[in-house]
């Protein structure tokens, strides 16, 4: 094990390393491209043997590792916004042929207008598309996952986004504790999956599923998710045995005398941590939930933790336009709809293109939802820092 | 019909020829029907047919395999002899 100084980018890309990939096909796009130039600087140093593609678009970047997935390599692309949005079709072809890809997405917003910095609304359209999300907080929080990615991707035969914040993790350096390869590499032995595409297997893959099939094929890629439930809880556990880090699904923080909490995804939960520890030396009773698994989402772990809760906000950083309320907003609500002790839930955006939350801005929300909770009702979405 | 635990993962198809078990006979809006007394057994509607669904017997004689017959009637105008009619799936044919 040694502590070294890394980007979130490049804590992603010494996972991969370490993880041994057979197979990197990618695209540059900004604030992603370090990651992709780091293992492409491992392959030609020799310290990586695996296929590199230069591919000439992301959708070709995703269907050239689908491919590649389906000879039984272990793959890994990674992307950002436009990138991603042009992946769109083909993330859920590689869901539903069941393709073990690991993705490292850097959140980006999304054009128009044109915008590099830090947001969540790229990832948050391809919620339905049958992948796994993680969300990661740090560069520590983003090599560990990637490791755990490929576990759990191989495991139930889904691919596996590890999201993390563009510039803000992507770019930071911070302390990253590597573990020894070889302990990674027991940890996640390149086992070959089923060549899929063997001459020796007479397989036909990417049939027509008319509707008297369609169903039942897509139902499969829903079964599996819901399935990667356990795989998940049980890679957690046992990444805490072997490499000393604790993760859940849900980071919870000060939770559990709790009467106000704020539930965020991502980087910016450093930001509301600091902030709950400065009202705590007050005496309030507040907590933090990050939202670590997105898909599948943690509904039995939200209800558990927010039981006992009066108030709590929720933090999007994407808006999902005339829609009942924005993505997490929407999911934390559809959660707690049938829980029998339900706080008042109230919606704040913020964040967007790259705009700084900061430190004012959370003790606002806090402040916002003591408020509702006191009068017993949430106000509209409060949009935080929104001129006019 | 297989359920979602029975088709293979991915959906794919792991044995060869599978689309001998798919059944066309509910696509048909026209049959085709063949009369053997016209039919000279010249061969152009086995080769027009684009589905394989016209079969040749031991006699030389052809018969029209309903259950792959999506009912385009290619092998009617191929018929010089007009020996193939295409009857509505509602209506009775009278041979």
């Amino acid at each position: 094990m040694k502590r070294v100084a890394l980007s979130g980018n490049y804590a992603v890309a010494y996972a991969v390393k370490m993880a041994d990939v057979d197979f990197v096909a990618a695209y540059p796009i900004t604030p992603q491209t370090p990651i992709v130039e780091k293992i492409s600087e491992f392959i030609a140093n020799g310290e990586l043997e695996a296929e590199y593609v230069n591919v000439e678009s992301e959708h070709s970047a995703i269907s050239a590792c689908v491919g590649a997935s389906l000879t039984g390599a272990r793959v890994f692309t990674a992307t950002s916004s436009q990138g991603l949005a042009y992946m769109h079709e083909v993330l859920f072809m590689a869901s539903s042929l069941r393709t073990p890809i690991v993705m490292a997405n850097v959140n980006r917003a999304l054009s128009h207008p044109l915008n590099i910095w830090n947001d969540h609304s790229d990832a948050m359209p391809e919620r339905d598309c049958g992948w796994i999300q993680f969300w990661v907080e740090s560069a520590q929080e983003a090599f560990d996952t990637t490791i755990q990615a490929f576990k759990i991707a191989e495991e139930v035969l889904l691919p596996v986004m590890v999201n993390l914040d563009g510039f803000i993790l992507s770019h930071v350096y911070e302390a990253v504790e590597l573990p020894d390869e070889e302990l990674v590499r027991d940890y996640i032995p390149s086992k070959p999956l089923i060549n899929r595409v063997s001459p020796k297997l007479s397989y036909t893959i990417g049939v027509v599923g008319p509707p008297e099939y369609y169903f039942e094929m897509k139902y499969q890629v829903l079964e599996a998710i819901e399935r990667s439930r356990n795989n998940i809880n049980n890679v957690n556990k046992e990444f805490s045995k072997i490499f000393g880090r604790k993760y859940g699904n849900i980071n919870n923080y000060m939770m559990e005398d709790a009467k106000y909490a704020l539930i965020t995804m991502g980087a910016v939960t450093g930001t509301a941590k600091f902030v709950v520890n400065e009202l705590r030396k007050k005496g309030e009773k507040v907590g933090l939930i990050s939202i670590r698994c997105f898909r599948p989402f943690p509904m039995d772990e939200v209800i558990k933790l927010l039981e006992d809760v009066k108030g709590v906000g929720v933090l999007d950083r994407a808006l999902t336009p005339g829609g009942p309320g924005h993505p997490l907003y929407t999911d934390i609500c559809c959660a707690l709809y049938n829980a029998k002790n339900k706080p008042i839930i109230q919606s704040f955006v913020g964040g967007l293109g790259g705009r700084d939350i900061l430190v004012d801005d959370f003790i606002k929300m806090f402040e916002i939802v003591k408020e509702v909770s006191e009068e017993g009702r949430p106000k509209p979405c409060v949009y935080i820092g929104l001129r006019g | 019909m297989k359920t979602w635990k029975e088709i293979p993962i991915g959906a794919m198809i792991i044995e060869p020829g599978s689309s001998i078990e798919f059944d066309v006979t509910l696509w048909r809006v026209f049959r085709p029907v063949l009369d053997k007394n016209k039919c000279t057994k010249c061969g152009l509607c086995w080769i027009y047919c684009p589905e394989g669904a016209i079969m040749v017997k031991e006699d030389g004689s052809y018969e029209i395999n309903l259950s792959y017959c999506k009912g385009c009637g290619i092998c009617q105008k191929s018929c010089n002899v007009k020996a193939i009619t295409m009857v509505r799936e509602d209506e009775k044919s009278s041979t």
